[in-house]
């Protein structure tokens, strides 16, 4: 895997901002299970994020680490335990779920950029119609984003003229337009080519020093090292183990901690 | 022997091999590639060269080389003997063919509504016309009623005209703006609902479909002629006109849902997925992200559609309605004209009509698809 040479490692990390809060919880999921059907995906998942909380979630494919994220926003229904976002506890009221859309961004792996609309009107769609913010006021936040990720001159083409790291990074940009108090990150750069991956990296990290709270479903693991506060493990739908970077790498503790840190670390 | 390789310069880019484009080669290549398909191409020659010019000289007056008599001929040029098609005759009974049995004083009601719907759906089509929001407006809710009201009359002096003596090409435009502007928003909501995760919703949406597309329109139509009076209460009456009208939009929202369908299935997940995560409620998501992505999918679908619809129309002259193919039968007995070639010239009057209305449409579907197309194939 690209470990260290995947550039993350290249410039020092600017601390400054990035504070964990230790009283303001912004994700807490209590006992939670998930099922698709009669398979057992998501077992008894206990996990508090703290606000400006950085989280990296690795594990093997189908260990259910996508799914818990997407459990947070409510792309995928809970059927028993309790996951309160926000303060909003999240529940089949629909009222709530808008309510905690509106404040968590979401990266896709596929980017998922709205291909019939430019990149401007892409990011400017939501604050549009479900903040209500006129116009020309989302047009300037949306190429202030834009600066931030430093694509604004692609504002007016449309998705499908745009590389893949691109994309990512007006995907990036497109949920910051919401202003989002946390952001979810579901394998950001798994779709990527290899020479794009450092772009969407970097403003990742951008977004770190700022002090968002983050939850990144990646297996950049140098990404992982540099940036994030916690290491999650997970593995058949349970969180296997969790520590900070450092000894998470260096000191893993689980049998199936280690086999997979062996296999993606060469 | 060394493996090493280092490129130093780069090679640009340089012109084709001259046999490779100009018409000698595209013939070579399309017409005699192989001895099977030279075959092919020389008999499919000899068909065009058998099949042109009696065609040609049927259809086209003396004036172009033609057999054919022309409009302003006599009847007598069209009885003679060897005479192409008799396009005197189209053009004497030109007006009952376009308003069926309106009274000739009023034709400039008729003649207003063609002005008028001209006037807006240009505008309409055309992309870059500004006010599109105002025209859309005036050509879905003001034209409507104004088309009503001229072509009924009875109002503001004007004498009231019953449905039963519109007909012609009027008939026809009528009919098929109807069915195709009402079932665009039908079809769409019985797509969406049939897509539901409400299992009410969802069923009667199937149920709906699966009814309508599985009757033939020719049964809808005599049902809605003859049997639905059967049920009605004693002394109420629905008009004919509207009764087709009704049958022909729901038949064809049926067949719209399944197309629009098509589209929001071919759709990535994905999409959904970030309309929400964004937090856009389901109307607003389908309305801005969904529905304008699957009805682009969709354009040759329902395009096709409305050219089935337009050409159906001339189904409703089995329930007594004079559309446009309705009066060329009915005056192909007109004995003023009575001649070898009166009904087939007529019979092709209709054909070129109907393929005038529905080859617009083609194209400009073809032309939407590409305007539309911004370069993301996914």
């Amino acid at each position: 895997m690209s470990d260290m040479t995947s550039g993350a490692a290249a410039r020092a990390i600017n601390t400054a901002n990035m504070t964990v809060s230790q009283t303001d919880v912004a994700i807490d999921v209590i006992g939670m299970h998930k099922w698709y059907g009669d398979f057992h995906v998501l077992r008894d998942i206990d996990l508090r994020v703290m606000r400006g909380e950085r989280i990296v979630i690795a594990g093997p494919s189908g260990s259910g680490k996508s799914t818990l994220i997407r459990c947070i926003n409510r792309l995928e229904e809970h059927q028993q335990g309790r996951i309160i976002v926000n303060g909003t506890e999240l529940t089949a009221d629909l009222k709530r779920i808008d309510e905690v859309r509106r404040e968590v961004g979401m990266v896709f792996q596929h980017f998922n950029l709205f291909p019939h609309l430019t990149i401007l009107q892409n990011l400017t769609l939501a604050p549009i119609w479900v903040r209500g913010i006129p116009k020309a006021e989302a047009e300037t936040t949306a190429m202030h984003y834009l600066e931030r990720v430093k694509i604004p001159e692609q504002a007016n083409k449309f998705p499908g003229q745009l590389s893949g790291g691109q994309q990512q990074r007006v995907a990036i940009a497109r949920s910051l337009c919401m202003q989002p108090k946390i952001m979810l990150f579901d394998e950001p750069t798994s779709a990527l080519d290899p020479e794009m991956v450092k772009e969407v990296l970097e403003v990742m990290i951008n977004l770190a020093e700022d002090g968002m709270t983050m939850l990144c479903v990646t297996h950049e693991m140098g990404f992982a090292r540099q940036v994030a506060n916690r290491v999650i493990f997970m593995d058949q739908g349970q969180i296997i183990e969790q520590n900070d970077p450092d000894a998470f790498f260096s000191n893993p503790e689980h049998e199936r901690t280690k086999l997979f840190l062996s296999q993606i670390l060469h | 022997m060394s493996v090493s390789f280092v490129r130093r310069e780069m090679i640009a880019p340089q012109p084709a091999p001259s046999n490779n484009t100009g018409p000698i080669a595209w013939a070579r290549r399309s017409l005699f590639a192989t001895p099977g398909d030279a075959l092919l191409s020389v008999l499919a020659i000899i068909l065009l060269i058998w099949a042109i010019p009696p065609i040609y000289n049927f259809v086209m007056p003396t004036f172009f080389g033609g057999h054919a008599v022309a409009p302003g001929g006599t009847v007598e040029d069209c009885r003679a003997l060897g005479a192409g098609a008799c396009w005197a005759y189209i053009s004497a009974r030109m007006s009952f063919f376009i308003y069926g049995f309106y009274p000739p004083a009023e034709y400039w009601r008729p003649n207003l509504v063609f002005l008028f719907g001209a006037l807006l759906i240009a505008p309409l089509l055309i992309p870059r016309a500004p006010f599109k929001r105002i025209n859309a407006i005036l050509f879905f809710v003001a034209y409507p009623v104004v088309c009503f009201f001229l072509l009924n009359g009875g109002v503001f002096g004007m004498r009231a005209v019953p449905t039963e003596q519109w007909g012609g090409l009027l008939v026809t435009l009528v009919i098929s703006m109807v069915g195709i502007i009402c079932s665009i928003p039908l079809g769409i909501l019985l797509a969406l609902g049939r897509q539901s995760k409400l299992p009410i919703i969802k069923t009667l949406c199937v149920m709906f479909i699966e009814l309508w597309r599985a009757v033939p329109l020719i049964t809808v139509l005599f049902m809605a002629s003859i049997m639905l009076p059967l049920f009605m209460p004693q002394g109420t009456s629905v008009d004919k006109l509207l009764r087709a009208l009704v049958g022909v939009t729901l038949f064809s929202s049926a067949y719209l849902a399944e197309v629009v369908r098509g589209g929001l299935q071919a759709l990535p997940r994905g999409q959904y997925e970030a309309a929400s995560s964004l937090g856009l409620s389901y109307w607003k998501s389908m309305g801005l992200i969904i529905l304008p992505q699957a009805i682009k999918h969709v354009i040759p679908g329902i395009v096709n559609s409305f050219i089935a619809l337009f050409k159906d129309t001339s189904l409703v002259s089995i329930v007594g309605i004079f559309d446009l193919l309705n009066t060329v039968q009915a005056a192909s007995s007109d004995i003023d004209w009575s001649s070898p070639t009166q009904a087939i010239t007529g019979y092709l009057f209709a054909g070129i009509v109907f393929w005038i209305f529905c080859f617009a449409m083609s194209r400009y579907s073809i032309f939407m698809e590409r305007r539309l197309d911004t370069g993301h194939k996914r």
